[in-house]
C-alpha cells in the first residue's frame, strides 16, 4: 500500500487539517514508511479471534437517568476564544 | 533533603522537623534553577503552590494529616489542574486554563498532597523522547544532550534532578516506564481501570492509564495509594474494593522469609524481550538484575509470546484510530487555540488544527483517520483489536508459567536529542518492549538497575554513563506484589539510589 498525494489531501480535510502540497509530499513519505510498519499485521491468520476493546471485558456502566450536571456555563465560556449572549460564535453556516 | 523518600519526609513533616512550606520553597527553588537546563516543566505557579502548602501545614497542625500531606508533588501538563494552566505539551491548549480538577488531582488534593507545578511532555503524549512539546524539548538530567525519554520525560526528568520528591504521569505504550528507565527512576503503570482518567487529556482511551513517578517502589506504592480508586465519571474506571498497595513491601510472597524474601517467586523471561535490536548494555545490566533476584531466592523460567512482534503495528492503528477520534473536540470552538483569519467554518477548523497541533499529532491523527475511513475498518482496526486479544492471550498462558514477567524497559539508554526525529518508525520502536503491557491492559513497573554507556566513545564527547530500567509486566491487579518484589530489590541494591554526578552530596 502506498499513499498519493491526493489520497494525503483527502485524508486531511476529513480531518480537518489544512495542509499544502509541500507539506502533504513531506507528509506523504513517513505516512508511507508507517504504513509499511503497520502491514506487518497480515503475517498473523486473525479468522475466529475476538476482538479486544477492554482487558476486564467490560460492559459500559448504566445510571439512573437524573440530571447530575451543575450549570457551569460562566466557568465553562470564560474561556472560549469567541462568546456572545452565552452562545458560542462560528461563522454563519446557514444564508 | 531532596534525596529523601517520600515516607521518610512524611515522617520529617510529622516530627515538625519542617514545615509544608519550607519543603514546597526547597524544590520550588531548585525547579527554578534547573528550570533553563532541564526545561522539565511547563508552568509553574509558585503562589498556589505555596497557599496548598501553607493549608497542609494548618491542616496537620488540626491534626488531619495522612501520609501524603504537604508532600509537593509535580503533574505531567496532561492532568487538568482548576485554575492551572493544562497544555498537554500542545500550542491547541497553551491558553487553556482548567475549570475544573483531574480525577487524581482531586483526590490528591483531599490527601493533602501540594501541586508543585504542571510537568513538560510529549505533545499530547505522543512520542518517546519528550521532543514534540510546543514548549521545547525536556532535556535528561544524566546528560544535556539526550533526551530523557518520554511521554512523560518532564516528570521523570523532575524526579531524577531531585526537583520533586514524585511525579505523576500517564502511560498509553510505555510513557511513565520509557522515560522512568531513561532516567534512571521508578515508574508504574497500573492495570488499565485502576487510575480513573476523569480530568486526564485524552489520547487513547482503550490504553491510557495514569501512575506515578518517584525514586523507589516503596514510594510508588505512597503515590498510588493517592492516585487510584474507582469514578464513576470515567466510564471504564473499575469498581473495586480499595487496596493497600503498600501492603506486601516487606513480604511479597507468603513463601519468602529471611535471606530469601522472594523464595518462590517465579519469573518468566520472554525470548522475544532479549533479542535483535537490545543493546548489549542494556542486556547485560538486566541479566546482572536477574541475578540479584535470584539471589534473593527467585527462579526464572523461560516464556513465549509469540505475538509480541505485532504488538508495535497493531499499537500504531489502535492509538492512533483513538487519537482521531478523541482530538477531533479540538475545533476551536469551546476552547483551546482558534485560528486568526478564517474564511467559513469548515476553513476554521482546518487553519485552527494546522495552527494548533505539531507534526507528530498531525501525523497521528492523518494515520488514525486513514484505518478508520470508509472500507478500512475491517483490514486494520479490527484486526488490530483481534491482535489485542492474541497478545493478552500470550500473557495469560505466560502466567500459567510464572508470576511476574520481567525484562529490559527499552531496547536502549537514552538517546541523544534529535537523534530519531527524522524517523517516526525508529521512534516507536522505542516502545518495542512497553506496548504489549498497554496492550493487554496488565500492569507494567520500571526499575533502575544499572548503567550503560550511550552514544559516542568516552572521553571524546560521548554521552558517558545513563541509566538502564528493568521491567516487570505482571497479572491483573497484582500491582502489590510487583512493588514488594521491587522493593525487595532495592533493599539489596542502590540503583536506584543513584542520582546524576552534580547532585552527590
Amino acid at each position: 500500500m502506498s499513499l498519493g498525494l491526493d489520497e494525503v489531501k483527502r485524508i486531511a480535510h476529513l480531518a480537518r487539517i489544512a495542509v499544502n502540497d509541500g507539506e502533504a509530499a513531506a507528509v506523504r513519505d513517513k505516512l508511507n514508511a508507517i504504513f509499511a510498519m503497520i502491514a506487518k499485521m497480515q503475517a498473523i491468520d486473525t479468522a475466529g479471534v475476538e476482538p479486544m476493546a477492554h482487558a476486564q471485558d467490560l460492559m459500559l456502566r448504566l445510571r439512573e437517568d437524573e440530571v447530575t450536571e451543575t450549570d457551569r456555563h460562566a466557568a465553562f465560556q470564560k474561556i472560549a476564544p469567541q462568546v456572545e449572549a452565552d452562545l458560542y460564535l462560528v461563522p454563519r453556516v446557514i444564508e | 533533603m531532596i534525596n529523601a523518600t517520600v515516607s521518610a519526609l512524611s515522617a520529617s513533616l510529622a516530627a515538625k522537623e519542617l514545615s509544608s512550606v519550607e519543603l514546597a520553597s526547597l524544590f520550588l527553588d531548585r525547579i527554578a534553577a534547573a528550570q533553563p537546563a532541564l526545561n522539565a516543566f511547563v508552568t509553574l505557579d509558585p503562589e498556589k503552590t505555596l497557599a496548598q502548602a501553607k493549608a497542609a501545614d494548618k491542616r496537620r497542625a488540626r491534626g488531619e494529616a495522612g501520609p501524603l500531606t504537604g508532600i509537593p508533588i509535580a503533574h505531567k501538563d496532561i492532568w487538568c489542574a482548576a485554575g492551572w494552566r493544562t497544555t498537554c505539551g500542545s500550542r491547541m491548549l497553551a491558553n487553556f486554563v482548567s475549570p475544573y480538577d483531574a480525577y487524581v488531582l482531586e483526590r490528591l488534593g483531599a490527601a493533602g498532597a501540594v501541586n508543585l507545578g504542571k510537568c513538560n511532555m510529549d505533545e499530547f503524549a505522543m512520542g518517546s523522547s519528550s521532543e514534540t512539546s510546543y514548549f521545547g524539548p525536556v532535556r535528561n538530567p544524566w546528560h544535556p544532550d539526550c533526551v530523557p525519554g518520554g511521554s512523560s520525560g518532564g516528570s521523570a526528568a523532575a524526579v531524577a534532578a531531585r526537583l520533586a520528591p514524585g511525579a505523576t504521569g500517564t502511560d498509553t505504550g510505555g510513557s511513565i516506564r520509557q522515560p522512568a528507565a531513561l532516567c534512571g527512576v521508578s515508574g508504574l503503570k497500573p492495570t488499565y481501570g485502576v487510575v480513573s482518567r476523569y480530568g486526564m487529556v485524552a489520547f487513547a482511551s482503550s490504553l491510557d492509564q495514569g501512575g506515578p513517578l518517584g525514586k523507589s517502589a516503596a514510594d510508588l506504592a505512597l503515590l498510588l495509594n493517592g492516585m487510584a480508586g474507582f469514578d464513576a465519571r470515567d466510564s471504564t474506571s473499575l469498581d473495586r474494593p480499595t487496596e493497600d498497595y503498600t501492603r506486601l513491601l516487606h513480604s511479597p510472597l507468603e513463601s519468602g522469609s529471611g535471606p530469601k524474601p522472594l523464595a518462590g517467586l517465579r519469573i518468566g523471561l520472554p525470548k522475544q524481550y532479549f533479542g535483535e535490536g537490545l543493546m548489549p548494555d542494556v542486556a547485560a545490566a538486566v541479566e546482572a538484575a536477574l541475578g540479584e533476584l535470584k539471589r534473593l531466592g527467585a527462579v526464572t523460567v523461560e516464556v513465549d509470546l509469540p505475538t509480541s512482534d505485532l504488538a508495535v503495528p497493531a499499537y500504531y492503528v489502535i492509538a492512533p484510530a483513538e487519537a482521531s477520534s478523541n482530538l477531533s473536540r479540538f475545533d476551536g470552538v469551546r476552547y483551546g487555540h482558534r485560528a486568526q483569519d478564517y474564511g467559513d467554518l469548515i476553513d476554521m477548523y482546518c487553519r485552527t488544527r494546522a495552527e494548533g497541533f505539531g507534526a507528530e499529532v498531525k501525523r497521528r491523527i492523518l494515520i488514525g483517520t486513514y484505518v478508520l475511513s470508509h472500507g478500512y475498518y475491517d483490514a486494520y482496526y479490527l484486526r488490530a483489536q483481534k491482535i489485542r486479544r492474541l497478545i493478552a492471550e500470550d500473557f495469560a498462558r505466560a502466567f500459567e508459567r510464572c508470576d511476574v514477567v520481567a525484562g529490559p524497559t527499552s531496547p536502549t539508554v537514552a538517546f541523544k536529542i534529535g537523534a530519531k526525529t527524522a524517523d517516526p518508525v525508529q521512534m516507536y520502536l522505542n516502545d518495542i518492549y512497553t506496548i504489549p503491557a498497554n496492550l493487554a491492559g496488565l500492569p507494567g513497573l520500571s526499575i533502575p538497575c544499572g548503567f550503560g554507556r550511550g552514544a559516542g566513545s568516552e572521553p571524546s564527547g560521548g554521552t558517558g554513563r545513563l541509566p538502564v530500567g528493568l521491567q516487570f509486566v505482571g497479572d491483573y491487579f497484582s500491582e502489590a506484589k510487583m512493588l514488594g518484589i521491587a522493593h525487595q530489590y532495592q533493599l539489596a541494591t542502590d540503583w536506584h539510589l543513584r542520582a546524576p554526578q552534580e547532585l552527590k552530596a
